[in-house]
C-alpha cells in the first residue's frame, strides 16, 4: 500500500510534465495538422535555458532566495523558449503552410535534429547537473517503506494545476481561444470572418513552448540534470499521450500525460524498469487499434 | 405488374441508419428492379446518400436486410434460409443471393458486383485517365498476375488479361468521348469529364448494380442530355441496373422508370415517375409547402418540369 | 524556379527595418543559450561563462543576411552575397579575438563576394528571368540515361582504384559508395510504403534492425553462411511488417506514424533489454564477415587474392561489398518498378490517391496496404543484413529514430514515389553529410578552432529544413504514368496526392 501511494505521487508528478508538454503537441496538431517533431526538443532546450537563467541569476547576480529564483527563472525560460518556438513556425513552418503534409513533418524533424545538435554544440555534450534545489521532504507516512511527498513533487504539481487553469482560461474565454478553435475548424472561413490566421497560429506556438517551458524548468528541477538529447524520448511520450488522450483535445492530453506517467511508474515500480517506455508505447498502440480516436477525441466519420 | 416488384435485383427491407442519436433513415423498404432505372430523390438531407452508402458498404446498417439476387430472382424462403444460416451470400439454384448488410464495402464491389459514383468526385486525380479505368479492373487483373507471381514475369496470361482490360478500358473512353485524352491525369478534365469518367470507371469493375450519387450535378444542359443517354445505354445496352440520387427534376423524369421519394430517412412515395409528380406528398415535402393552395401552384410547377419530358 | 520574380528596386529603409527586427528577435533567441556558457569546474560544480561574442557575432550576422536578402532581389546575387557576409562577419571575429593577422584575409574574401553580388543582382535583374520550360516532348532519354548511370555505377571502384590505389580509394568506395548506396536501397524499400501507397510510416529502421540482428544471430548461433541468411532475413522482416502492420494499417494518417514510431522504438527498447538474446547495448559482434561465395578474402592460401592470383589487400573485400550493395538496390529499384505496372502497384498509388475510391471498386484495402508494408520491410531486411555483414558488429545504437527520420527525409525530398528522385537524394543528403568530415582543410583558412565535423549534423537537421522549404514536392516531384495508350506524359506533381495513411 505504501509503494502504491509513493509511486502514485511520483507517477503523477512525471506525468503532469508530460501533460504539459503534450499541450504543446496537441494545440499544434488541432490547428494546423502538423506533427511538431521539433517540440521535444523545444521543452529540452527550455530546460536548459531556465539552468542558464538559475545559475546566472545565482551565481553572477548573487541572488539568494531560492522562490524568487525559481519564479523569475520559469517566466524568463517560458518567455525566451516562446520566442524560440516564434521564431521556429516562422522561419521553418510558416512557409509550408498549405503545402504538402509531409514537407512541414520533415522541415520538423530536420528542426528537432538542428536543436539538439545546436544545444549540443553550444553547451557541450556532457550532462548538466544542476544545483539541488527545494530539497525537504514530507514524510506522509512513518515505516520501513514511508510515503515521502518532497517539496519538488509539491511545486510541480502545484505549478502544473494553477497554469494549466490559467491555459484553460485563455482558450475557453478569450478571444484567442476563439480565433483558434475557429481556425481549427476552418482555417479560410476563419480568414474571411476577419481573424488573424497567421497570427493565431504563431500564438498557438508561443502558447505551446511556454507550456513546455514551465514542464522543462520543472524536469530540469525534479531530475536534477539536464542533457542536449533529454528532448527525444519525453517528446515522444508527450506526443503518445496526447494521442491517446485524444488528439486535439486539451483535457485529453492532461490526462493522456497524466496516464502515461503513471503507467510508466508502476510498470517501472511492479516490473521492470527496463521495458517502461515499451510499456508506455504498448499502452498507446492498443488504445489505438481499438479506440483509434483515443480517449477524448472525437471519433471521425468517414465523410464518403 | 412493374418489374420492381415482378423481378426484384436489390431488396432492401427495413433499413435504419442511426448516427448516435439522430436517425438518419428510419425503416425503409424498396425494391428496385432488374435492368430500370431507379432515382431515389429527395430534400436535401433526406437521407439519400446514407441509404447509398448503406447499399454500397460504407455504412453498416443499424438495422435492416439488404438482399441483392445477382442472376435470377431469389423466392422469399431463399432469403430467409441465407439470413438464417449466418452466411454472406449462397447460390441457390441458379441464383446468386448476396446480404449486403453483412458484406465489406470492397466485397460488395468485388462479389456483388455494386459500383458506385461519389457525390464529389473521387477520382485519382493523380492517375492518368487510362489508370483510372485499369485500377477499376483490379480484381480480374490481380487474378491474371497470380497474385502478382505470373505478373513479375510478365506470363502470357497476363498479358493477355492485360491487354484485354486495355481494351475494355478504350470502348468506355469512347463512349464517353475521352479517348483522346486517355493519357491526361484525370485531375486535369474538366468537371463534366471527370463526372462521365467516373462512371466509366464504375462500370469497368462489371456490375449488376450501378448506384450514382448525383450525376447530374454541376452539368451544364448539353452535358446533361449527353448524361441521360450514356445512362440510357448503360440499361438498354449493357443491361445494368441504375439507381441514381438526383435533384435535377428533368433528367430524373427523362429517364427514370421507378423514382422513390425520401424525406426526413422514411420513405413517402414509390412508383413509376408519372405517380410520383402527382403525388401531393411528394410535391409538399418537396418545396416545404403545407398550404392546400401552394401544393397546387406547386404541382403545376412540376407539371411543367414534366412538359420538358419527350 | 523559386526565383522572386517582382523585379521592383528593393526598398533600403524597409530592409533596415526588417534586418533590424530580425537582429533583435536573434539577440532575443540567443541571450542565454549562446551568450552564456555551461561548465563544470574542477570540484563539479556546474558554474556559468559569459560569452558575448558569440551573441554578437550571431546577431551581426543575421543582420547582415537579412538586410541583404532584403536589399538583392535575384536569388542567385542573394545566394552569392549572404554566405559572403558570413564569411566576412566570421573573419572579423576571428580578427578581434585571435588577432588582425588572421581573420583580414576571411575578411577581404567575405567582402569581395559580398561586394560582387550587387552589379550580379543589378545584371540579373536587367535580364528578364527565362520563362519556365514548356513541357517540350523531346525523345525520351531516360533510358539511356539509366543503363549510362549503372555502367557508371559499375565501373565505379575500378576506377577509383586505378586513380588512387588500394589506400587512398578505400575511403570512397566505402564512405560514399557503399554508404550511399545502403541509404538509396532503404529510401527505394521505403518508397514503396511511402511514396508509392502512401501509408506514413516513421519506424522503418525496425526493419532494418530484424534483417541486421537476423543475420548477427543466426550466423554466430547456427554458422549459417551469408548467402542463406540474406533472404532469411528478407522473410523475416516482412513477416514482422505483417505482424506489426496488421493491427495498425486500419489507422489514418498520422496516427499510424506514431504506431510505427512507437513499434520501432519498441523493437530497440527490447534489442537493448533482453540481454540473453541481443547481447544487449554491447550488441553482437565478430559477426562472420562475406565471402566470395565460399572463398573468404583472406591473406591464406584459400582465400580470393591467391585463388584469383593477385596481391592481397583489403579492397578487395571493400569492392565485393559495393558490388554486393549494388545490385541489392538495382534489384529493389527493378521489383519497384516492375510492380508499378502490375495491378497491385497500380493499387498502391490508387490508394494513395484516394482509399475510399479504391474501396468502391473492390480492391481490398487492407491486404494491397499489408503487401506495401511487408515488401518494404523485406527490403529493409536485405539492408539490414548487408549492413550487418559490412560491419560485422550490430548494437542497438545503430537502430535509432534519427534512421527512420533519415530515410523517410530521403523519400520524401527525393519526391514520393520516384525512384530516381529517391536516389538523388540519398546522394544529396549521405554524401553531404560525409563530405563535411573532408573539410578538414577549412581548418587552415578559419583557424584550427574550426572544426566542421561537430557541425555535421546540425549542418544535417538545417538542410532538411531548407530543402523543403525550397522544394516541398521532393526533387521530382511529377509522377510517371504505368500504362499509356499513345504519349507517356508525366503527371504534373500538383495533381498527385500523397495519401492520408
Amino acid at each position: 500500500m505504501e509503494n502504491f501511494l509513493q509511486q502514485l505521487i511520483n507517477g503523477l508528478t512525471l506525468g503532469s510534465i508530460y501533460g504539459l508538454i503534450a499541450i504543446g503537441y496537441t494545440m499544434v496538431f488541432g490547428i494546423i495538422g502538423m506533427v511538431n517533431f521539433a517540440h521535444g526538443d523545444v521543452f529540452m532546450l527550455s530546460a536548459f535555458i531556465a539552468l542558464i537563467i538559475f545559475l546566472a541569476l545565482t551565481q553572477l547576480l548573487g541572488l539568494a532566495s531560492m522562490p524568487v529564483a525559481f519564479l523569475i527563472v520559469l517566466v524568463a525560460a517560458m518567455a525566451c523558449t516562446a520566442l524560440w518556438n516564434w521564431a521556429i513556425e516562422r522561419v521553418a513552418y510558416r512557409p509550408l503552410r498549405g503545402s504538402f503534409r509531409l514537407a512541414p513533418l520533415i522541415s520538423a524533424i530536420g528542426m528537432s535534429i538542428f536543436l539538439s545538435n545546436f544545444v549540443q554544440v553550444v553547451q557541450g555534450p556532457r550532462n548538466k547537473p544542476v544545483p539541488p534545489m527545494f530539497t525537504d521532504l514530507i514524510r506522509l507516512t512513518d515505516g520501513p517503506l514511508s510515503v515521502t511527498l518532497s517539496y519538488k513533487q509539491i511545486l510541480i504539481m502545484a505549478v502544473t494545476a494553477v497554469l494549466l487553469l490559467a491555459f484553460w482560461f485563455v482558450v475557453q474565454k478569450t478571444a484567442l481561444g476563439r480565433a483558434q478553435r475557429a481556425c481549427e475548424q476552418d482555417r479560410k472561413m476563419a480568414a474571411l470572418l476577419g481573424i488573424d490566421v497567421d497570427r493565431t497560429i504563431s500564438l498557438t506556438f508561443v502558447i505551446g513552448a511556454a507550456l513546455a517551458a514551465v514542464a522543462g524548468t520543472l524536469y530540469m528541477l525534479y531530475y536534477g540534470v539536464v542533457n542536449f538529447s533529454d528532448g527525444f524520448t519525453p517528446g515522444v511520450k508527450a506526443f503518445t499521450a496526447a494521442v491517446l488522450g485524444g488528439i486535439g483535445s486539451l483535457p485529453g492530453a492532461v490526462i493522456g500525460g497524466l496516464l502515461i506517467g503513471l503507467i510508466e511508474t508502476f510498470w517501472a515500480a511492479y516490473f521492470s524498469s527496463d521495458y517502461k517506455d515499451v510499456a508506455a508505447f504498448s499502452v498507446l498502440a492498443i488504445t489505438l487499434i481499438f479506440m483509434p480516436q483515443g480517449l477524448l477525441g472525437k471519433p471521425e466519420v468517414e465523410k464518403v | 405488374m412493374s418489374r420492381w416488384l415482378s423481378d426484384p435485383l436489390l431488396k432492401v427491407e427495413g433499413l435504419t441508419m442511426r448516427f448516435g442519436g439522430l436517425t438518419a433513415v428510419s425503416d425503409f423498404h424498396v425494391s428496385v428492379g432488374r435492368g430500370d432505372i431507379t432515382a431515389l430523390i429527395g430534400p436535401n438531407g433526406a437521407g439519400k446518400t446514407t441509404v447509398f452508402n448503406c447499399i454500397t458498404g460504407f455504412y453498416k446498417p443499424t438495422q435492416g436486410r439488404l438482399a441483392l439476387a445477382r442472376k435470377g430472382a431469389a423466392s422469399p424462403a431463399a432469403v430467409e434460409a441465407l439470413t438464417r444460416s449466418g452466411s454472406r451470400f449462397a447460390t441457390l439454384g441458379g441464383s446468386e443471393l448476396f446480404l449486403l448488410e453483412r458484406m465489406a464495402d470492397h466485397e460488395i464491389a468485388h462479389r456483388a458486383r455494386v459500383a458506385r459514383t461519389f457525390q464529389n468526385i473521387r477520382l485519382f486525380a493523380g492517375m492518368t485517365v487510362l489508370e483510372n479505368l485499369i485500377v477499376a479492373q483490379h480484381n480480374e487483373l490481380m487474378r491474371a498476375s497470380g497474385l502478382t507471381f505470373f505478373g513479375l514475369f510478365n506470363t502470357p496470361g497476363f498479358q493477355r488479361a492485360e491487354r484485354a482490360a486495355v481494351a475494355r478500358a478504350v470502348r468506355w473512353l469512347e463512349r464517353i468521348n475521352l479517348f483522346e485524352r486517355a493519357d491526361d491525369p484525370a485531375g486535369a478534365l474538366p468537371y463534366g469529364d471527370q463526372r462521365r469518367l467516373e462512371i466509366a470507371r464504375a462500370m469497368c469493375t462489371d456490375p449488376v448494380l450501378l448506384c450514382l450519387d448525383e450525376p447530374a450535378a454541376g452539368l451544364n444542359p448539353r452535358e446533361s442530355a449527353e448524361l441521360t443517354a450514356l445512362l440510357r445505354s448503360i440499361r438498354d445496352e449493357d443491361g445494368v441496373s441504375v439507381l441514381l440520387i438526383e435533384h435535377d427534376m428533368s433528367v430524373v423524369m427523362q429517364v427514370s422508370d421507378h423514382v422513390i421519394v425520401l424525406d426526413y430517412g422514411r420513405k413517402i412515395a414509390d412508383g413509376a415517375p408519372q405517380e410520383v409528380r402527382e403525388d401531393p406528398r411528394v410535391i409538399a415535402a418537396y418545396l416545404g409547402v403545407d398550404d392546400e393552395a401552394e401544393v397546387l401552384e406547386a404541382e403545376s410547377e412540376m407539371a411543367g418540369m414534366a412538359g420538358e419530358s419527350p | 524556379m523559386a526565383a522572386q520574380q517582382d523585379h521592383q528596386r528593393p526598398d533600403m529603409a524597409r530592409a533596415l527595418v526588417d534586418a533590424g527586427f530580425a537582429a533583435l528577435v536573434t539577440f532575443g533567441l540567443s541571450f542565454p543559450i549562446l551568450a552564456l556558457r555551461t561548465e563544470q569546474d574542477m570540484q563539479n560544480r556546474l558554474v556559468v561563462e559569459q560569452r558575448w561574442s558569440w551573441a554578437i557575432v550571431a546577431v551581426v550576422a543575421v543582420f547582415c543576411a537579412r538586410l541583404l536578402a532584403g536589399l538583392l532581389s535575384d536569388w542567385r546575387a542573394r545566394a552569392v552575397a549572404i554566405p559572403g557576409a558570413l564569411i566576412g562577419v566570421y573573419g572579423a571575429h576571428l580578427a578581434l579575438t585571435v588577432g588582425p593577422a588572421n581573420g583580414a584575409g576571411i575578411v577581404a574574401f567575405g567582402l569581395a563576394l559580398l561586394i560582387g553580388a550587387f552589379p550580379l543582382d543589378a545584371r540579373l535583374r536587367e535580364t528578364p528571368a527565362a520563362v519556365a520550360k514548356p513541357n517540350v516532348e523531346g525523345p525520351d532519354h531516360s533510358r539511356l540515361m539509366s543503363i549510362a548511370g549503372i555502367v557508371a555505377l559499375f565501373v565505379f571502384p575500378f576506377v577509383m582504384l586505378a586513380w588512387l590505389g588500394p589506400q587512398g580509394s578505400l575511403k570512397w568506395i566505402n564512405n560514399y559508395g557503399v554508404q550511399i548506396l545502403i541509404y538509396v536501397m532503404l529510401g527505394w524499400g521505403l518508397n514503396i510504403v511511402v511514396g508509392l501507397a502512401g501509408l506514413l510510416d516513421l519506424g522503418y529502421v525496425a526493419f532494418y534492425a530484424v534483417g541486421a540482428y537476423s543475420y548477427a544471430l543466426l550466423s554466430t548461433t547456427y554458422g549459417l553462411s551469408f548467402w542463406i541468411c540474406l533472404p532469411l532475413a528478407g522473410v523475416l522482416a516482412a513477416f514482422w511488417g505483417v505482424i506489426l502492420g496488421f493491427p495498425v494499417l486500419r489507422l489514418r494518417g498520422d496516427y499510424l506514424a506514431i504506431v510505427t514510431l512507437a513499434f520501432g522504438e519498441i523493437i530497440r527498447v527490447v534489442l537493448i533489454n533482453w540481454s540473453d538474446f541481443s547481447n544487449g547495448y554491447a550488441g553482437i559482434s565478430s559477426i562472420p564477415r562475406v565471402t566470395f561465395f565460399g572463398v573468404p578474402f583472406t591473406a591464406a592460401d584459400n582465400g580470393f587474392a591467391a585463388m584469383m592470383g593477385l596481391e592481397f589487400t583489403p579492397i578487395h573485400r571493400t569492392i565485393f561489398l559495393y558490388f554486393l550493395i549494388l545490385c541489392l538496390a538495382l534489384l529493389t529499384n527493378a521489383v519497384t518498378l516492375r510492380l508499378r505496372a502490375l495491378p497491385i502497384g497500380r493499387a498502391w498509388e490508387a490508394l494513395r490517391e484516394d482509399e475510399i475510391a479504391c474501396r468502391s471498386l473492390g480492391v481490398n484495402t487492407v491486404n494491397t496496404k499489408l503487401t506495401a508494408f511487408a515488401l518494404g520491410a523485406m527490403f529493409g531486411g536485405f539492408a539490414g543484413s548487408f549492413f550487418a555483414v559490412r560491419q560485422n558488429f550490430v548494437s542497438p545504437e545503430s537502430f535509432t529514430f534519427i534512421e527512420s527520420a533519415t530515410i523517410l527525409a530521403i523519400v520524401v525530398l527525393g519526391g514520393m514515389g520516384s525512384q530516381i528522385g529517391v536516389a538523388l537524394a540519398a546522394v544529396a543528403m549521405i554524401g553531404g553529410t560525409e563530405i563535411l568530415r573532408e573539410l578538414d582543410f577549412l581548418k587552415r583558412i578559419f583557424g584550427e578552432g574550426f572544426d566542421p565535423a561537430q557541425y555535421r549534423m546540425l549542418i544535417f537537421g538545417l538542410a532538411m529544413v531548407v530543402m523543403m522549404i525550397w522544394k516541398p514536392r521532393g526533387l521530382i516531384s511529377s509522377r510517371t504514368p504505368s500504362i499509356f495508350l499513345k504519349t507517356k506524359r508525366a503527371v504534373a506533381g500538383a495533381l498527385v496526392r500523397e495519401g492520408q495513411g
